[in-house]
């Protein structure tokens, strides 16, 4: 097992996790997002916040400074679809390398956790500590929702919050290895979940609220991020299910070659 | 390549592990271009452009919607 089998095994896992978040996200999600985008468009909702907008261009782009910029149109129908699967695809088998490297650098130093065990490990902390918790703090929102002129601030927040979830969760996962050296498993697993529930808890109720909801249907709304948790679900499921099972092969396989040269030098 | 080490305790065979010396090139390189990729989906051409424009915005502002990135 090396650096170079996992990432291979992380790039294909996170291509298909891409593909399958693209479907969820393509039959689930885009209703919502039509919907959110045919109110826009109606006017039906006046932007959030207190900075209303004079001109808004037709059809869905956006222009985030004012008007000077040439606004590089790109159809519904290929936003949703090709463009689409491009960011899912990209963003699955960026995850899945930096997954499956995460998962090398564990491999064989969480207590005595096999090496599909601990992969799975680092995938449902990846899930919990870069997306779930980012989502219940700043959850998704769909189009129509959200003050062009603050999106500098809301972008530092949000990757903000997430850096720190994901430093708080890889210290306490540390912290629970080394602390379960000497008080034992269960000891060092909750004392770890603890910290990194203080850290986010903590910086949750520190970091600013984002509230530009304006009057947006709360139906939609709720759809729209019941499906974008689905789209994230998913794509992290099937990232961790996939690499934990090629993982799994490739240690059964090192394993039966190890123990047939072990036989054949015993001969 | 790797193999063996890590401390057996109860004379379990030993697990394998990868020394981050090997490691280390490997989560450099591909932690700056996976970096990279989710920050062209997830933020490029709203708070930070480079390059200029709404291109690339525009063609993956689903994706960036559905992922619960902020978008505008």
């Amino acid at each position: 097992m090396n650096a170079r089998a996992f990432l291979v095994r992380g790039l294909l896992a996170g291509l298909l996790a891409g593909l399958a978040a693209f479907l969820v996200a393509n039959v689930v999600g885009e209703p919502h997002v039509e919907a959110a985008i045919a109110l826009e468009d109606s006017g039906a909702v006046a932007p959030g916040g207190s900075h209303s907008h004079g001109e808004e261009s037709a059809g869905h782009s956006h222009t985030h400074s004012s008007g000077e910029d040439e606004v590089f149109e790109v159809s519904r129908d290929n936003q949703r679809t090709w463009g689409l699967l491009t960011g899912s695809v990209a963003v699955g088998v960026a995850l899945g390398g930096l997954v499956a490297l995460v998962a090398a650098g564990t491999l064989g130093r969480i207590g005595r956790l096999l090496p599909s065990q601990s992969t799975a490990l680092v995938a449902l902390i990846g899930f919990v500590a870069a997306a779930l918790v980012p989502f219940l703090k700043y959850p998704a929102n769909p189009p129509a929702v959200g003050d062009a002129d603050t999106i500098g601030e809301r972008t530092a927040l949000y990757f903000g919050f997430l850096l720190l979830s994901v430093g708080a969760a890889v210290l306490a996962s540390y912290v629970a290895c080394r602390l379960r050296e000497r008080i034992g498993t269960y000891g060092g697993v909750v004392a770890g979940i603890a910290a990194y529930l203080l850290v986010v808890i903590v910086a949750a109720l520190v970091f600013a609220p984002v509230s530009e909801l304006g009057d947006f249907p709360a139906d939609t709304l709720w759809s729209f991020r019941l499906a974008s948790m689905l789209t994230l679900a998913t794509m992290w499921g099937v990232l961790g299910v996939l690499l934990t099972g090629l993982v799994s092969r490739l240690y059964a396989r090192e394993t039966a070659v190890a123990q047939r040269r072990e036989l054949a030098a015993s001969l | 390549m790797s193999h063996s080490a890590a401390a057996p305790v109860t004379g379990a065979p030993a697990l394998p592990t990868i020394p981050f010396r090997e490691l280390a090139p490997w989560a450099l390189l591909f932690g700056l271009l996976g970096t990279l990729a989710i920050f062209f989906v997830s933020a490029d051409q709203g708070a930070v452009s480079i390059p200029a424009g709404t291109a690339i915005h525009e063609w993956v502002h689903d994706a960036r919607h559905l992922l619960g990135y902020p978008c505008h």
